[in-house]
């Protein structure tokens, strides 16, 4: 099992989301996607849509205080 | 979970060409089909070089606002129009081109990116596409 590391701090909208996607389509069922950003609303949206992409959200985390998180994901 | 969002995209406004291509990466982004229906001043933007050559829907003044506008968002860091082209496509977005605002306009397809467009269509593509979406939108 594989892990993809999506970094998308001081990205916004809609590029976390997408870079995502596009992760979720390069990774194999069992791999696991770790993904860091700085965008606010992303931190709830990315969980939205892995909910709506039948994937399992395994850990959100604040970094640096609050001004990062990570997400880690099940592919 | 499924759906599909259709998108007319009527203006060529910088800002309005940023809400459909927003609005429809993110559609692809949550699991869902998104196509865009590209007519009249939107058509404009799938010419060559032209995508991000709209004006600002307001306070353009002469294109100084846009310029304006264009600092803040590259502050803010957002993305380019031809990146969220390119992901769009990357994701399966779907692109129809309006035959009759090429018709009217007199644009041939050699003055557009045809390397976007999958299909080029009249209503009846925009219905055939829109029948079963749950988001269907005109900007």
């Amino acid at each position: 099992m594989a892990e993809l590391e999506v970094d998308v701090r001081g990205q916004t909208c809609p590029v976390p989301l997408v870079e995502c996607r596009k992760a979720f389509k390069k990774a194999s069922p069992g791999d696991l996607v770790i993904v860091k950003g700085t965008h606010p609303a992303s931190k709830k949206e990315i969980p939205m849509a892995c909910e709506a992409l039948g994937l399992t959200v395994l850990e959100i985390e604040d970094k640096e205080g609050g001004k990062e998180w990570e997400i880690k994901i099940r592919r | 979970m499924g759906g599909k969002a259709v998108i007319i995209l009527h203006s060529g406004d910088m800002d309005k060409v940023y809400s459909a291509l927003i609005i429809a990466n993110g559609a692809l982004a949550m699991g869902m089909e998104a196509s865009i229906y590209f007519t009249f001043w939107g058509l404009m933007r799938l010419k060559k070089g032209e995508l991000e050559k709209g004006p600002l829907s307001k306070m353009n003044m002469m294109g100084a606002g846009k310029q304006m506008v264009k600092k803040r968002m590259e502050k803010a860091h957002v993305a380019p129009l031809e990146k969220l082209m390119n992901d769009f496509k990357e994701l399966g977005g779907k692109i129809i081109a309006c035959e009759m605002t090429m018709e009217i306009m007199g644009i041939d397809k050699e003055q557009i990116r045809t390397e976007w467009v999958d299909e080029w269509g009249a209503v009846g593509s925009y219905i055939h596409e829109a029948r079963d979406a749950s988001i269907t939108l005109f900007i």
